[in-house]
């Protein structure tokens, strides 16, 4: 009996380790957005990512932000005060329909992501003319 | 901690439950205070030789960036710009988080750091301060007479 309750626990509760458990806690960057007429600046903070581990995704129109921090560390360094202790970030927006996310424009430069999100042409402000007979 | 407009919004009462649980916790508030969430932010670790400190300030120019060490005393100061349209643009700003202004961050160093080797290098938006220590604060073996 004892043995079967054994076996049974071992094959279906798999053992969490610490590294598991934080395996998909992320940091959330802190963004700014501002519109103007024609499109969405979205700037993003991502300190220690570098350009190969950032990945900006958009599907349908969901847009999703995320990087791995990249540091250089020496060996054997032992942490005494860490303010930042996750690795990686992660964030998503869900974009409006009049955003035309084919051409979406993005800068990475000393950590801080800038995106560009241009509205579709039919979105864009027109002053519309008054004729006058 | 920006005032709150309304005295006893939930996110204000949170973040003050927060600020209570941290300070239980903390095993040792030292007089330079908690300083969990200032910007920079930093990591600060120690390995046999050096003591290394990372300094998380993503668009901050580094060449702008002031760096001092005074008697064990690492100050980290300079001042990030605003990303906010000017007043009276067509623009509009739908959320704004990310720090601006000028910031300074203090850390104190432990006795054997050495004031005259320290190196800064940044790469992403990451300072990485590495302070050597002095060569009598390094492990020795004695030998038995």
């Amino acid at each position: 009996m004892n043995d079967i309750q054994k076996t049974r626990d071992a094959s279906t509760v798999p053992a969490r380790t610490d590294e598991r458990r934080f395996a998909d806690a992320t940091l959330t960057p802190p963004v700014d957005v501002i519109e103007d007429s024609s499109g969405i600046t979205l700037y993003a903070d991502l300190p220690g990512v570098p350009r190969d581990k950032l990945h900006l995704n958009v599907e349908s129109d969901l847009l999703t932000i995320e990087g791995e921090i990249d540091l250089s560390v020496p060996e054997g360094l032992q942490s005494s005060h860490t303010e930042v202790g996750l690795g990686r970030f992660h964030r998503t927006f869900t974009l409006s329909k009049e955003l035309d996310t084919e051409k979406i424009s993005a800068e990475l430069a000393q950590g801080v992501l800038t995106l560009r999100i241009p509205k579709a042409e039919h979105a864009q402000p027109r002053r519309i003319n008054v004729q006058v007979n | 901690m920006y005032r709150s407009l309304f005295p006893r919004d939930m996110f204000a009462e949170m973040d003050r439950l927060q600020r209570e649980m941290q300070q239980a916790f903390d095993p040792s508030p030292t007089i330079r205070g908690f300083g969990r969430s200032g910007f920079p932010a930093l990591n600060v670790g120690s390995t046999a030789k050096t003591v290394e400190i990372f300094a998380l300030a993503p668009g901050v120019d580094p060449a702008t960036l002031e760096i001092h060490l005074d008697r064990g005393i690492l100050t980290i100061a300079g001042e990030r710009k605003s990303a906010e349209p000017p007043a009276g643009a067509k623009e509009t700003l739908h959320i704004n988080e990310r720090f601006d202004g000028a910031f300074r961050r203090v850390l104190s160093l432990p006795d054997d750091a050495d004031p005259d080797s320290v190196e800064a290098r940044a790469r992403d938006g990451v300072v990485h301060v590495t302070v050597q220590r002095r060569a009598s604060a390094l492990p020795r073996r004695i030998a038995v007479q």
